[in-house]
């Protein structure tokens, strides 16, 4: 018989007890999670940790979660409050300069064929990601969501538990900060 | 609300809507009458455009496959020493518990310790028990029944 793997019926499992269907939710949100943590933290090795740690939380959590709502929603939460914590506690939100030679992102669109125009582009994204860092966390929370996780505003409205009208209100005071932040760079 | 307040309400919206590509044919029409006249609303409409040009081609680098092969096996094994953990410091307990009682025991059962010294005892037993199941209470139970936790005082 073939085995239903949506949210409702993975939590159902995972709250009898089978550690092995969570995995099914982890392979579903792992990329989301990581990416969600990067936006936040700034950090792969600590993304990654993040991450990872929201996993395990929500998983000691798993009977308390609604199996009929959206497990990214119940998770994000926790994620976020990690994420928020670990940015409170080790400070360490103002130093994006440093992370960035990781290369954290990359260009999507094809390759500059003037090397000097992608460098000067590179420099104006690197300013742009050091902008977005200086942004207070709620402001830096929805830039991230819409700009780099490309979710839509009723998606947003439902991660952060806000109307939508918020949602546009939320975007427009922080895209006005990143662009006062941004003024005689770009 | 005053009609200045709704008027910038409204132009925030818009401009959320018109840089996300996400406006109406109506809306659109709406949002040029809005800023045509306003050199303010244009410069900033214009300047928000720029910066979202840029945040548009900027994205994160993905991970090497290998890292997500071994994802479940990071949440995987930290849940297993969750559990490694609560069950060595289940033990902990008891065996901890266990070996206060017989010292406890054996000297309220030894003649040659004074009277005193065996009150002192069982008062110092009897309040640190008090004070484990207070700390315990606390923390596992009350906590958890607190329902303003998230609030910040």
């Amino acid at each position: 018989m073939h085995e239903v793997n949506d949210d409702r019926s993975v939590i159902i499992r995972c709250k009898k007890g089978d550690i092995k269907a969570y995995n099914i939710l982890v392979d579903r949100y792992m990329q989301r999670a990581y990416y969600t943590a990067l936006g936040f933290v700034g950090n792969r090795d600590h993304a990654m940790d993040l991450s990872q740690d929201a996993f395990v939380k929500a998983f000691r959590a798993i009977k308390k979660i609604d199996e009929n709502r959206q497990f990214f929603t119940y998770f994000y939460r926790i994620l976020r409050n990690l994420c928020l914590n670990f940015i409170r506690d080790k400070k360490r939100h103002a130093r994006p300069f440093s992370e960035i030679g990781e290369t954290q992102y990359k260009r999507i669109a094809s390759q500059e064929s003037n090397p000097a125009m992608a460098f000067e582009m590179q420099e104006q994204k690197e300013l742009v990601w050091a902008a977005i860092h200086q942004l207070k966390p709620d402001q830096k929370e929805i830039i991230i969501l819409k700009e780099f996780r490309d979710y839509s505003y009723q998606e947003i409205a439902e991660l952060l538990d806000i109307p939508i009208g918020t949602v546009m209100s939320r975007l427009y005071h922080a895209r006005k900060s990143l662009k006062n932040k941004l003024e005689g760079v770009i | 609300m005053s009609e200045t307040r709704a008027r910038q309400e409204r132009f925030e919206i818009l401009c959320m809507k018109a840089l996300d590509e996400i406006i109406t044919k109506e809306e659109k029409e709406e949002f040029d009458t809005m800023i045509q006249p306003s050199l303010e609303y244009k410069q900033e409409f214009e300047a928000m455009k720029k910066v979202r040009e840029i945040t548009r081609t900027m994205r994160f680098s993905t991970p090497s496959d290998a890292i997500w092969d071994q994802y479940w096996t990071g949440i995987y094994n930290r849940i297993e020493r969750g559990i490694g953990w609560l069950v060595f410091t289940l033990g902990a307990v008891i065996l901890f518990t266990w070996g206060v009682f017989r010292i406890i025991e054996s000297i309220i059962s030894n003649d040659h310790i004074t009277l005193i010294i065996k009150l002192g005892v069982l008062f110092l037993s009897l309040g640190l028990s008090i004070l484990v199941v207070s700390v315990v209470r606390e923390r596992f139970f009350m906590n958890r029944r607190d329902p303003y936790r998230e609030i910040k005082r």
